[in-house]
């Protein structure tokens, strides 16, 4: 059974991630991508990470992704548009001849890691609200607030790029 | 988990829910007309037998028409998306109901505990955000694949204003989340059966008005009901999101939005009215045989009564109109007056009068998570006859009220409300 779900989310997951990058439609890529997400919320789910995976939906899949398909679709591209995007068959292929030695090296890599047999238990809380917090707020506060800095240094570039725009 | 275990709670996820449409639907339609003073539906009939349950036929008989209308799939549309979006409303609309604890959980005394929820998740309220903001995408898919520019503008008002809405809610839930300590759907119910400044039930409501002001107001915008339903404002986007679609497939979002009202209620009740919880009551009294079967007896008496009373006044209704019709109509008034008042009240009465003996443990356990599913089943009726009653009584806002509703007004105000309540449970007073 948990093998069966595995196989499933994972499947999910790297298949709506191929037709993210394969699609000639914006849209189709953007929501294939919310797809992936969701599969990827499914092994966090089944890893017993109950918060992260919800995150996971709540934060990727609702309110990001939402806003990145709310760009395409005041956007809205002409469908003659998709003919100027090169065909993915043709022209985009040469990239996965860069990306494949990484794959085979990751492959190997993990293949020669020294897992234990026994996996070490872990603490009742993991993957909790409460659990999670007390990392993120405890023991990785710094990196936390470090890359909250970072997203409000992103919010107030935004703000002063369209600022200047509408003045 | 036995299959018959595991059936039951897959049940209880959702099938309540389901039930609950027909009435919604009802409801809608005999509350509208009874705000804008009229009778509501009521010509369809059971032929042969004449019967027009006061407008209940209707019910039916628009599943009929919905399931036997064409299923067209119009030429220009994106079809895979475009069939999509309906399922994907369905889906979100009643996934949500599967957290929702519709009473403690029912300890028999060999030593099981059945949980009556669809899933136990530690999550519970955030699991809710998460389904709802997938939702979102039922709206924009139906809105982006019909390729038509109406529904194209309404599945961006919808999506707009759900991702402004969704923020308000979150805010209005964190004020909760400080005062509770907790997500869990189940601790928030059970922390609800304390007490607040020692005399009030320590419900959401009371502790955290502006967090229900907040999550209410963000309940209709998520519900995309008016006075927030721009994405479907009839005068300037035809139909909105759903223009192009017919049959059963419009079906599927109208009972989406029907199954999305009667889950907000019941979030609401759960988070704000206590749940399942009685005031003044608490489990550990509720659960002793003895006390069960007196509020059983109560709850009968009360059913007797009410239903003499019905049963009256609809004979009365009967007599004055049984001269008007000179049909098979003439009859509706009494076999009403039988079915919803003398037949409940003559059965409740025999059942009130013959049952002597008392209850067993387990029983009492089974007939104490009746009472409490009653319980919050009446609070959440509130808030849906509260969603009905906005819809026929306001108007509908303009779109830049909306957005300025949403970030001017809601969002400062959830700030300010985490602030503070954070402030209050820090100081020990909530």
């Amino acid at each position: 059974m948990q093998q069966a779900f595995f196989w499933l989310f994972a499947a999910v997951a790297v298949g709506a991630g191929l037709f993210a990058v394969t699609r000639r439609r914006p849209l189709a890529c953007a929501l294939s991508l919310v797809v992936s997400f969701v599969g990827l919320a499914g092994l966090y789910a089944q890893l017993g990470a109950s918060f992260p995976a919800t995150l996971q939906v709540l934060v990727y899949a609702g309110a990001i992704m939402v806003l990145v398909v709310f760009v395409l679709m005041l956007l809205n591209l002409p469908e003659d548009a998709h003919d100027r995007v090169p065909d993915p068959d043709q022209d985009r292929m040469w990239p996965v001849f860069l990306v494949a030695p990484l794959g085979i090296l990751l492959v190997f890599a993990v293949r020669g890691m020294d897992l234990p047999k026994e996996l070490p238990a872990l603490p009742a809380d993991f993957g909790t609200v409460a659990g999670t917090g007390r990392l993120l707020f405890g023991e990785w506060v710094w990196p936390f607030e470090l890359a909250s800095l970072l997203l409000l240094v992103a919010v107030v570039g935004a703000v002063v790029i369209a600022k200047k725009k509408l003045d | 988990m036995t299959l018959g275990h595991a059936l039951l709670k897959a049940g209880i996820g959702f099938l309540f829910v389901l039930q609950m449409l027909p009435l919604m639907i009802y409801l809608e339609r005999k509350g509208s007309a009874f705000i804008q003073d009229r009778l509501g539906p009521n010509r369809a009939y059971i032929p042969g037998v004449g019967l027009r349950l006061a407008g209940v036929v209707h019910t039916l008989a628009d599943v009929v028409k919905l399931l036997t209308k064409e299923d067209l799939v119009p030429k220009h549309v994106n079809a895979f998306h475009y069939k999509l979006a309906p399922a994907l409303a369905m889906f979100c609309a009643l996934a949500i109901g599967a957290v929702i604890p519709y009473a403690h959980p029912v300890s028999f005394p060999d030593g099981t505990v059945f949980r009556v929820q669809g899933i136990d998740l530690d999550v519970g309220i955030l699991y809710m955000l998460a389904i709802s903001s997938i939702g979102v995408y039922a709206v924009v898919l139906a809105g982006w694949a019909s390729n038509n520019k109406y529904s194209q503008l309404g599945g961006l008002r919808a999506s707009a204003s759900m991702i402004s809405y969704e923020l308000s809610m979150g805010l209005g839930v964190i004020g909760l989340l400080l005062v509770y300590g907790s997500v869990d759907l189940n601790t928030m119910v059970a922390k609800q059966g304390d007490l607040a400044f020692g005399f009030l039930p320590k419900w959401g409501i009371v502790v955290q008005p502006i967090a229900f002001l907040l999550y209410c107001t963000a309940a209709f915008a998520e519900t995309n009901r008016n006075p927030f339903d721009l994405a479907e404002g009839e005068a300037e986007l035809v139909a909105g999101f759903h223009t192009e679609y017919g049959s059963f497939k419009f079906a599927l979002f109208f009972m989406a939005e029907y199954v999305n009202i009667v889950v907000q209620s019941l979030v609401m009740a759960t988070m704000f009215l206590g749940g399942w919880q009685i005031p003044g009551v608490s489990h550990e009294w509720l659960v002793k045989p003895e006390n069960t079967a007196l509020v059983l007896k109560g709850i009968l008496g009360f059913l007797a009564v009410a239903g003499t009373f019905i049963g009256f006044r609809l004979l009365a209704w009967h007599k004055k109109n049984r001269m008007v019709w000179k049909d098979e109509r003439g009859r509706e008034g009494a076999i009403l007056a039988v079915l919803l008042g003398f037949g409940p009240a003559i059965t409740a009465a025999a059942v009130f009068l013959l049952w002597t003996s008392g209850l067993g443990p387990s029983s009492a356990a089974v007939w104490t998570a009746v009472i409490q599913f009653l319980v919050l089943v009446t609070k959440a009726l509130l808030f849906c006859w509260l969603f009905i009653w906005v819809r026929w009584t306001t108007p509908r806002f303009r779109y830049d009220q909306l957005m300025n509703l949403g970030w001017r007004l809601l969002l400062p105000l959830g700030l300010i409300n985490v602030f503070g309540t954070g402030l209050l449970v820090k100081a020990g007073i909530l």
